[in-house]
């Protein structure tokens, strides 16, 4: 491994010096909590913007030769570098950081264009150039990424948005579950997925939960599928029980170590995804995993290799990206004030993981969400969804009135959803749109109509 | 401008089979008044929760009278301000701590209970009693020895696995306030580790949430708990290798009188 180490810039008088690629790219990170818990984080706001101009001078090619998290190591590692695409990185292996950022905001860039250049970008290069972006650019350059998958619909058309319809409950009721299935069904959202976060980890109360999702997508002939947020070991073996399952979950992270700590690792995550490809329930496309991810698991799993918090969160992305799921979710503001501190972190890491993740080929969505530990309200997460929403974000949540009642978070809810669509014209999953409106629970215009007692869906 | 500007949601019965906000209602395709404040109203009350004062001493006091020979610690994070941005001082214990527990003589116990405040004191008010309670005869039943029950202040989970390895204890189970929900600012998690030693990752624990009025019961918490610890002291193994299956042992719902496999 040559590299340039140490990094070196002058400034006036001053010269500003990073001991090697990771503590450049640590120091060029806009500032956040958990880079500072980690003892990476630049020291003062000029170390910062110095480390950006540093790395806006980097070949974008060094990202190639020097790797983050030694090679020998670590799986993930080994993915990124083994599966990197020489052929696809061609039209911009001779740009610096800098030039790819000017790159991707030209006309050259076109949706095309990027989506031939995914499998020739690292993680590290999309971290890397998002670092000297600021959110106006961020928000730019990933509606440009189209990325389209399909299991019982199809995600991530243009001028659309998704939403996982999020019916937990606190004690995994039946019941319970099926009155938030049916009020964010009325409320026409549902299309990404019904996923439910069980309470439990028991195997019977997780094959019930699933038949409970499985039947009223059956009975009522919805164009979505369903998924049950659980270990993937648990999947397989409720798969192995024969227990109807759509997407099987898991949270990734950056690193093996990380993933360890998860109790996963590539091998398994494959085992996992041909076990739900070999259900064949998908009917247009066959994206059966659905990955959580979010900055500083790797840190809070001690796995970090002193990383900063966003390149490993977009080198789960390159976990992710391995196993062609149907949806990824950036989970950004559940994990707690001491990584992502305020409203102002948790919309500047939103904005980071959607571009990263878009850029290198993923179905991104947005947990837009924020913790009572954190300093974040309801305002904050207005100002994201629509960010990420002009942004071309492929899905969001819908959770009754924005509150978990099972993970006692702050997400964004069925109303949020109205409201986003009606600003910017957004239409859902297009098979999803077509049964609302036969359904008789939306109008031509895709609004909710008043329902009459004789809507199937209330008829018990 | 006598027409409503608030559409009512024709579902409003199914609200009481669920504690999520359904039903709400739409102004244009927006949340009613009402419902706007209710909400800053609940977000409000959870902001104050997380910074409750635990009543550590209180908790030592009720223990004492169950004869669990409480020990009193600190984590190494000094404040709440301290503790919310440095989880990593919230897993340490404060050199009292430490001295504390290693004064205490080593009698290799099969359960060390560490009752934490986590992010909610007010859920460790509420519950850890309930819960210890419901959980001691199954300790009689099984015959297992109980090292001195830790109360821990400024705590994060991972605390339990120095105590439970300055203790020489088999395996540790953690009762800790989980972060506060709008609608429940009170619940209780455990977490449950075989072999505790600092460095034990989250995939090798057990977790029971959401225990609370409304959310598992402390009975059923209690048996679950039994169950899972039983398991893990007879296979050696917790986390993800340890799949709960104590439901096939419900009776009607209900915790059965014994732990049969």
């Amino acid at each position: 491994m040559v590299g340039r180490a140490p990094y070196r810039i002058a400034l006036g008088a001053r010269t500003w010096t990073f001991t090697d690629l990771k503590d450049l790219m640590a120091k060029a990170t806009p500032p956040r909590s958990g880079d500072r818990l980690a003892g990476i984080a630049a020291q003062s706001a000029e170390e910062n913007v110095a480390a950006k101009m540093c790395l806006a001078d980097l070949p974008l090619k060094t990202f190639l030769t020097e790797a983050l998290v030694p090679y020998e190591e670590d799986e993930v590692t080994r993915l990124i570098l083994d599966r990197h695409d020489a052929a696809a990185f061609a039209p911009v292996s001779h740009l610096t950081v800098g030039g790819f950022r000017d790159y991707l905001l030209s006309d050259q860039a076109t949706t095309g264009a990027l989506a031939v250049l995914a499998p020739g970008l690292t993680p590290e290069m999309a971290a890397a150039v998002s670092k000297i972006m600021r959110n106006q650019d961020l928000i730019l350059a990933a509606r440009k990424c189209s990325v389209v998958t399909r299991f019982r619909n199809t995600i991530g058309l243009p001028g659309t948005l998704a939403v996982r319809l999020q019916p937990n409950h606190p004690a995994d009721d039946p019941a319970g579950v099926a009155a938030s299935i049916l009020d964010g069904l009325l409320y026409g959202c549902g299309d990404a997925v019904i996923g439910l976060n069980p309470v439990s980890d028991s195997l019977s109360v997780l094959a019930d939960l699933a038949r409970l999702i499985d039947g009223v997508i059956q009975r009522f002939a919805i164009p979505t599928q369903a998924c049950i947020l659980t270990h993937v070991t648990t999947s397989i073996e409720l798969m192995n029980r024969g227990v109807p399952l759509d997407l099987v979950f898991q949270s990734v992270a950056g690193t093996q170590a990380a993933n360890q700590g998860f109790g996963v690792n590539l091998a398994l995550l494959r085992e996992g995804m041909e076990a739900a490809q070999a259900l064949k329930r998908g009917t247009v496309g066959d994206n059966a995993l659905y990955f959580e991810t979010g900055q500083g698991s790797a840190l809070s799993a001690g796995a970090h290799h002193g990383v900063d918090q966003q390149t490993l969160e977009a080198r789960a992305y390159a976990v992710a990206r391995e196993f062609r799921p149907l949806l990824v979710n950036t989970v950004v503001g559940f994990i707690g004030p001491e990584y992502l501190y305020d409203g102002k972190q948790i919309i500047r890491a939103g904005l980071e993981d959607h571009f990263c993740g878009k850029l290198l080929g993923l179905p991104l969505g947005c947990d837009v969400c924020y913790t009572n530990h954190a300093e974040a309200d309801q305002d904050d997460m207005d100002t994201l969804l629509t960010l990420l929403a002009t942004a071309g974000v492929s899905y969001v949540m819908g959770v009754p009135g924005a509150d978990d009642v099972m993970l006692n978070y702050q997400s964004t809810s069925f109303h949020d959803a109205l409201y986003v669509r009606r600003l910017l014209g957004l239409k859902r999953a297009p098979e999803f749109e077509a049964w609302l409106a036969a359904m008789g629970i939306t109008g031509a215009d895709g609004r909710p109509l008043p329902q009459p007692p004789s809507q199937p869906l209330l008829r018990g | 401008m006598d027409k409503p500007t608030v559409m009512p949601d024709a579902w409003a019965h199914l609200a009481a089979a669920t504690p999520a906000r359904i039903a709400l209602g739409r102004a244009g395709d927006s949340l009613p008044t009402a419902e706007v404040l209710r909400f800053a109203l609940a977000h409000a009350q959870a902001r104050d929760a997380v910074h409750t004062p635990f009543d550590a001493a209180g908790l030592v006091e009720q223990l004492a009278a169950l004869d669990l020979a409480p020990v009193a610690v600190h984590s190494a994070a000094p404040d709440r301000a301290t503790y919310l941005n440095r989880p990593d001082l919230g897993r340490l214990l404060d050199p009292a701590g430490r001295q504390a527990l290693t004064a205490l003589p080593l009698t290799s116990p099969d359960l060390a209970i560490i009752i934490a405040d986590g992010l909610s004191a007010t859920a460790v008010h509420r519950q850890a009693l309930p819960l210890l309670t419901a959980f001691l005869p199954w300790v009689r039943q099984e015959g297992w020895r109980l090292a001195p029950v830790v109360v821990a202040s400024q705590a994060r989970v991972a605390l339990g696995d120095a105590v439970g390895q300055a203790l020489g204890a088999r395996a540790v189970a953690v009762l800790i306030g989980e972060r506060p929900g709008l609608s429940a600012p009170d619940s209780l998690g455990v977490y449950l580790t075989l072999n505790p030693a600092p460095g034990r990752l989250d995939a090798e624990r057990n977790c029971l949430s959401n225990i609370r009025d409304g959310g598992l019961s402390h009975d059923l918490a209690a048996f679950k708990l039994a169950w899972l610890l039983r398991q893990a002291l007879r296979r050696q193994v917790t986390g993800v290798a340890l799949k709960d299956d104590s439901d096939r042992l419900l009776v009607d719902g209900r915790a059965p009188m014994l732990l049969a496999d």
